[in-house]
């Protein structure tokens, strides 16, 4: 039996009904096959594992996949993360969110989970558009580029995720895009394994909803635009600024040692038996 | 113990085994927030103060997930940021308990002052149809014993509880004596005992309340916010959503007498009952004293429990009593509930008060003086 299938057995639901509700092509079920690969890797047990997600494509990810799963509020997993990982600290939490999800209606948990630095890793596949909704402008969409909501042109500037999370704080971040499939697991692998709030953010693509208003393509054409846009951090160290313009910078963002929340909680606790009062 | 309602309501907590609390600061409610961040890291539980009411609910809601009693505190504003995850705990079925700490309103309105301008907001807030356990308190040990109901409620039927207090109750100072030897009895949610293989999560009982599983411990399942099968899985079949939303009623509808609290005080011979609540009751209590002494044959009912409202209580009411008056620091929102079970068998006055001060007895007597 091929490992993919032997994985397939081992942690897709076989009581959930499938087909799954994605499109044909779309970049989720590479996301998909990187995380149990790399859960599978490192050796977790499946009851350890908590997988959170929010509302849209990305969120009905946890459904299929044979852990503890919980399909939150939109933007909202961040903090039904952080309950459960302080509640019972030995439980592996990983956060799906899209880009929608992640940076617009969830901006504000997620900068201040970043900031926290709780024990959490967050993947967020980002594909530049609202896709469950039928192609609506998210915060990561481009300038001037079409969406349903945009359909004469986008005139705002887009978020980028990752640098947002370097910015706010985050112990970790990666970036990594569906086409680079090999990398994207090892950066969920070292994501997995950093103490502290870590983030992998997956360039993917929606050539149901942005490909096909913007022209760009089939799934594979939009994949190869990945491979050709894509420039290692190595190499984007010797780039300046305005050559970096329409590239995708892939690799290790940032990688450093934080005190983690929840081993400065403990302190606190301890702090506060040997206080009289209160 | 020279106690304050909020502090009332965070030693209740304690009691009951709340060992997690995520919050985020909010006058008049803040008190609990600062109480349980000094207490809870003595308990081995945990406190965190999020980036605002959306966050401290969700919170609240993962940790319970993970097996620990949990718990919110806020006031009107953030109540409302609330409604959003508190759909997602009723369908969801995950308990936690959520203090509104009332204060006047629309919007930022009146932080300092007392009101009880949310009581529809607790019943009908969050979207789609939906049951729901309302609370509320009168006293500081009322704030104690209706935070551990809360918490009993909450994992017993598996299902938010709301505790509406106001400003009155949750700032005022009242002796009160807790006594750890003092039997209580505390709730906790049943778990399934069976294989992981053989476990239903959201499978139907006699009760209406299936056995909870708690995160990481052997029995993976799925929670989400969409209607779902009794596998927990999404689904969009009639026959599978609508047993499930009944059920979701059923557990509560079925279970009146053990949610319900209210007393009776003076009501056996009353011609007039004042049904009342919160700091209110209070007024209305020394207004049933003083009308005694006057030879008027007046009677109280107190809700402590609002939602489910307690129209069996109420029904007992109109035995004897053909004029009901209803003092509420909003426009009339229990009122409307008792006109409704009303029928036409009694008169319901109203008195109502949105000014930021409370209803005085003096204000009931005059009520009273009016209509009898």
């Amino acid at each position: 039996m091929p490992e993919i299938t032997k994985l397939i057995h081992k942690y897709l639901r076989h009581d959930k009904k499938f087909p799954h509700v994605w499109c044909p092509g779309c970049g989720i079920g590479i996301m998909l096959g990187g995380l149990i690969r790399a859960i599978d890797r490192i050796g977790y047990e499946k009851d350890e594992i908590v997988l959170v997600s929010g509302i849209g494509c990305s969120g009905r990810l946890p459904v299929y996949v044979d852990f503890n799963t919980l399909h939150t509020t939109h933007g909202r997993a961040l903090t039904f993360a952080t309950g459960v990982k302080l509640a019972k600290p030995s439980l592996k939490v990983i956060v799906i969110m899209g880009d929608g999800d992640a940076v617009a209606i969830g901006g504000n948990h997620f900068i201040h989970a970043a900031r926290r630095n709780i024990d959490i890793t967050t993947l967020i596949l980002n594909n530049n558009i609202y896709g469950m909704t039928g192609g609506q402008n998210s915060p990561t969409t481009p300038y001037g580029m079409r969406s349903t909501t945009t359909t004469y042109s986008n005139i705002e500037q887009s978020f980028n995720i990752s640098e947002l999370a370097v910015t706010a704080g985050a112990a970790f971040v990666g970036r990594g895009t569906v086409y680079h499939a090999r990398l994207l697991d090892s950066l969920m692998e070292k994501a997995f394994l950093k103490k502290g709030f870590s983030v992998v953010e997956i360039i993917s693509h929606c050539h149901t909803q942005y490909g096909r208003q913007n022209r760009l393509g089939t799934a594979v054409e939009m994949m190869e635009q990945q491979r050709d846009q894509a420039i290692t951090m190595e190499k984007a160290a010797k780039m300046k600024p305005e050559e970096l313009k329409d590239k995708i910078v892939i690799g290790v963002l940032v990688d450093k040692e934080l005190p983690v929340y929840q081993d400065q909680y403990e302190k606190i606790r301890e702090k506060a038996k040997g206080s009289v009062g209160g | 113990m020279l106690l304050q309602g909020n502090e009332a309501v965070a030693e209740g907590a304690l009691r009951a085994g709340c060992r997690f609390f995520a919050g985020y600061p909010i006058t008049p409610a803040t008190e609990i927030s600062e109480v349980l961040s000094v207490r809870l890291p003595k308990e081995e539980g945990t406190f965190i103060q999020m980036e605002d009411e959306i966050a401290s609910l969700g919170a609240v809601i993962g940790a319970s997930l993970a097996g620990v009693k949990s718990m919110t505190a806020t006031s009107g504003p953030g109540f409302s940021l609330m409604q959003e995850n508190l759909g997602l705990a009723i369908i969801a079925e995950v308990p936690c308990v959520i203090v509104n700490v009332m204060r006047g309103g629309p919007s930022t309105g009146l932080p300092t002052f007392p009101g009880q301008g949310d009581v529809m907001q607790a019943r009908w807030g969050t979207h789609g149809d939906h049951p729901i356990i309302v609370l509320s308190a009168s006293t500081v040990r009322e704030c104690y014993d209706m935070t551990i109901h809360a918490f009993n409620l909450s994992e017993k039927f598996r299902t938010p509880v709301i505790l509406l207090i106001d400003e009155v109750v949750g700032h005022m100072r009242e002796k009160m004596v807790i006594d750890d030897e003092e039997k209580i009895e505390i709730f906790n949610r049943i778990k399934p005992t069976m294989p992981p293989e053989w476990y239903i999560p959201y499978e139907d009982t006699p009760s209406g309340v299936s056995p909870m599983a708690n995160f990481g411990e052997g029995y993976r399942y799925h929670v989400t916010g969409l209607t779902h099968d009794v596998r927990g899985f999404p689904t969009s079949r009639p026959d599978e959503i609508g047993p499930f939303i009944s059920r979701l009623h059923r557990k509560i509808s079925s279970h009146f007498p053990e949610i319900q609290i209210g007393e009776f005080f003076q009501t056996e011979d009353a011609e007039i009952t004042i049904v009342a609540y919160g700091c209110v009751a209070r007024s209305a209590k020394r207004a049933v004293i003083e009308a005694r002494e006057k030879g008027l044959k007046v009677g109280l009912l107190k809700l402590s429990t609002l939602w489910p409202f307690m129209r069996s209580a109420v029904e007992k009411v109109f035995q004897t009593s053909k004029t009901l008056i209803v003092p509420e620091m909003n426009m009339g929102q229990i009122s409307r509930e008792v006109k409704r079970v009303n029928r036409g068998v009694a008169r319901v006055i109203t008195l109502n008060k949105v000014d930021g001060t409370i209803i005085t007895p003096m204000e009931i007597l005059n009520r009273i003086a009016e209509v009898s």
